[in-house]
């Protein structure tokens, strides 16, 4: 056998897991790893700005392929630094390993330099975290650190080391497990038979199903057997935020996105359903408003890796504890089998009045069947994501940050494919979509990525420039430029009688176009309609070049629909600024 | 309602951290906590006690069960079990006091494990009601302190919590 440094260990076994790209910022606790890396380690190692940086790049690469993103940062504040990345990847369940730094094990607890205690900090923001104590305990705890991420319901894991645990001197055997059993830690690798057919049952004799999906679809891999499912059922679907491109967006049985800002449509049906077949979602929240008036008439089919999302907030009279792709084949095994012995099944005149009717909520108000928003002289922010896909034939990967701009993309821009819609839903971290879509660049060079943003987000973040200039990464920036931080200003329209309590930059904004410029990159700044489509189709014409497109949008346009709030149900929305259901 | 739940933590750093993390994080209540290795040296015995409705127990106990380190759990309330927490409480014990005190303690059927000339020593071991009581029934005295273990417990019969 081999014998390695822990420096050394490290970076083979991130080759020896298949590790991609490695996000991180050295400092003096990692320089041994930094060092070995540099000296022998064929995964690319991406310098970021900030280590926030690091782990939403890392988070975003994990959405687009499913595979845990890596990060490598010190100790003390590169540590810190990295916390609402990881507390980013923990709420929506994204597959990571952070590997942070940490000062001499014995410093530790005496207050050292840059020391944090970093497994203590990131404790209720990870799905496990481990404090390495021994050179030979690296590949051992580097395999389970991957397998606990990536498996059951996927999180980030953090990975604590001394900086002696890497020292160059010290040299041990090296062999990376090609298994890892725990003895704690054993996912449920499939839903119970018996819990499957009830809900298959009750699913066949529904007269207003609607499924709702979250981003356990996307995560699971389950996009293609819930399509599946609801075809074959002519059933309706609709998608949480996390959920959407989990079934195809431009399908007609597509009811769009629930909840807060969900399509009027979908949030009506949930309201009036009689059978719920909600899969990898939770109930957060943003979709079920008042949990007490949450769809009324419904009986819930709850299907969920994780037993402790089923019946937290809204009690399941099915709950189904498994993988969303077992479960999903299972229950198609068992309709098939019903509907063979009673091809009856479902009531085809019930569906069709389900139908109809969702039809006409959908004619009445739904975004897509018709112009929901007034127009002005300005361009509208729902015109700019329709232009964006148009220009990209609805096929890229769109990054977002957090606010009006991602709402506005999460409603007009219908993803037909998973993993393609790539924001924070659960923590909702400003500053995500810039560094997101690096990672997502990085793991498909050639397909279009583009970051939808607001001025407050991508202030949070934009030192990423630079990143992109030193990696060349031309990913293309849509600012929706509006003047204000939208959503907070929307939130002291509707709540607060308008006074703007600091949502507003007053006149201290950059000049986006000549502060991209100066980063090597291109800066396009459209201020009419007529010239929107033409620029927007100029800036993907621009394959090799970063383009920041500066939009000025509309300062005064709301998103709708909006959820009534509080004590309001599902189907209590406003749908413009004076009209209610 | 009062649930005693008893878990088998791995015997890790930070373990403990974890259980008692996830009920200030999550906003739940632990009555009393009593933690020890048990005779596998890879395995410590975890028991608290928490008050919630079936919801919130189910929530608690689902939540556990995610911790990594925590390899088994039960919900000792669920079945017939036996239960104890022990105290030692330090009482004044002079003049009149002093026999009304030993008589008391005797009636407990507790034992006085430390004789001062002013004070008492008394250690007890029961159910939490018990050392309730016991406290209840000192009222006259003056306690100068109380250390209590918390419960530990454990199943009635065949039924064990293990690998």
């Amino acid at each position: 056998m081999e014998l390695l440094s822990g420096g050394e260990m490290i970076a083979r076994a991130l080759e020896d897991e298949g590790v991609e790209y490695i996000f991180g910022y050295p400092g003096g606790a990692v320089l041994h790893i930094y060092d070995a890396l540099f000296k022998d380690c064929k995964v690319p190692h991406i310098l970021v700005r900030h280590e926030q940086a690091a782990t939403h790049a890392a988070d975003g690469y994990a959405r687009a392929t499913g595979k845990p993103g890596v990060v490598l940062v010190t100790s003390g504040p590169g540590a810190t630094n990295a916390v609402t990345g990881i507390a980013t990847a923990y709420m929506d369940s994204i597959p990571m390993v952070v590997i942070s730094g940490q000062v001499q094990s014995h410093l530790i607890g005496e207050d050292a330099f840059q020391e944090t205690d970093m497994v203590g900090i990131s404790r209720p923001i990870v799905k496990h975290s481990f404090m390495v104590k021994r050179t030979e305990e690296l590949p051992g705890t580097l395999k389970k650190a991957f397998h606990i991420a990536a498996t059951g319901r996927p999180g980030p894991v953090v990975i604590d080391i001394p900086k002696d645990i890497t020292r160059p001197d010290a040299k041990f055997e090296y062999s990376y497990p090609r298994q890892v059993k725990m003895r704690s830690y054993s996912p449920a690798q499939r839903g119970h038979t018996g819990q499957i057919k009830k809900a298959a049952r009750l699913l066949l004799s529904a007269k207003r199903p609607v499924i709702y999906s979250g981003g356990g679809v996307v995560l699971g891999e389950g996009s293609e057997q819930l399509t599946r499912l609801a075809r074959e059922l002519n059933y309706p679907v609709t998608n949480t935020l996390m959920g959407l491109g989990g079934y195809p967006g431009t399908d007609r049985q597509f009811l769009g996105m629930l909840g807060m800002h969900g399509f009027y449509e979908a949030n009506m049906a949930m309201h009036h359903a009689d059978c719920i077949l909600a899969i990898g979602a939770r109930f957060d929240d943003r979709v079920t408003n008042t949990v007490e008036k949450f769809c009324p008439g419904a009986k819930i089919i709850h299907v969920d890796v994780d037993p402790a999302s089923i019946s937290k907030t809204v009690m399941a009279d099915i709950p189904i504890v498994g993988p969303v792709d077992s479960v999903l084949n299972e229950l198609l095994a068992q309709i098939a089998a019903l509907r063979e012995k009673d091809a009856a099944l479902p009531d085809q005149d019930a569906l069709g009045r389900w139908w109809e009717q969702i039809e006409q909520w959908r004619a009445a108000h739904g975004l897509l069947t018709g112009q929901r928003y007034a127009q002005s002289d300005l361009i509208m922010p729902q015109q700019v994501i329709q232009s964006l896909f148009r220009a990209t034939g609805g096929d890229a990967y769109v990054t977002s940050d957090v606010g009006q701009h991602q709402m506005f993309a999460a409603q007009y821009y219908p993803f037909d494919k998973p993993r393609r819609w790539i924001n924070s839903g659960g923590l909702g971290t400003m500053g995500f979509g810039l560094p997101a879509a690096m990672g997502v660049k990085l793991a498909f060079p050639d397909m279009e990525v583009a970051c939808v943003t607001g001025e407050g987000s991508i202030q949070m973040n934009i030192q990423e420039l630079s990143t992109c200039t030193q990696y060349n990464l031309p990913v293309k920036i849509i600012n929706l430029r509006n003047n204000y931080l939208g959503m907070v200003k929307q939130w002291q329209d509707m709540q607060y009688e308008g006074r703007y309590a600091m949502s507003t930059y007053e006149d201290s904004l950059p000049d986006f176009c000549k502060l991209a410029e100066a980063y090597g990159h291109v800066g396009i700044e459209v201020h009419k309609l007529e010239d929107l489509d033409r620029v927007m189709d100029e800036v993907f014409a621009m394959k090799d070049k970063l383009v920041f497109l500066d939009v000025y949008v509309d300062p005064k346009e709301h998103v709708y629909p909006m959820h009534v709030a509080p004590n309001g149900a599902m189907k209590d929305m406003w749908l413009s600024r004076n009209e209610r259901t | 309602m009062r649930r005693i739940i008893s878990i088998l933590l791995e015997n890790e750093p930070g373990a403990l951290s974890r259980v008692i993390g996830l009920f200030s994080q999550r906003g739940y209540n632990i009555e009393t906590l009593n933690v020890a290795p048990t005779d596998d040296p890879t395995l410590s015995r975890l028991t608290l006690t928490t008050i919630g409705d079936d919801l919130r127990i189910e929530q608690i106990t689902k939540q556990l069960n995610k911790l990594v380190d925590v390899v088994k759990l039960v919900d000792l309330t669920e079945g017939a079990h036996v239960e104890r927490d022990m105290m030692l409480i330090k009482v004044r014990a002079t003049g009149a006091a002093r026999d009304e005190v030993k008589r008391t303690t005797d009636i407990f059927r507790g034992q006085i494990v430390d004789v001062g000339p002013n004070v008492y020593t008394i250690q007890l071991t029961g159910t939490s009601d018990k050392l309730d009581s016991f406290v209840a029934a000192m009222a006259e005295a003056d306690i100068l302190e109380v250390v209590r273990s918390g419960v530990a417990g454990i199943s009635r019969g065949d039924k064990v919590l293990s690998l």
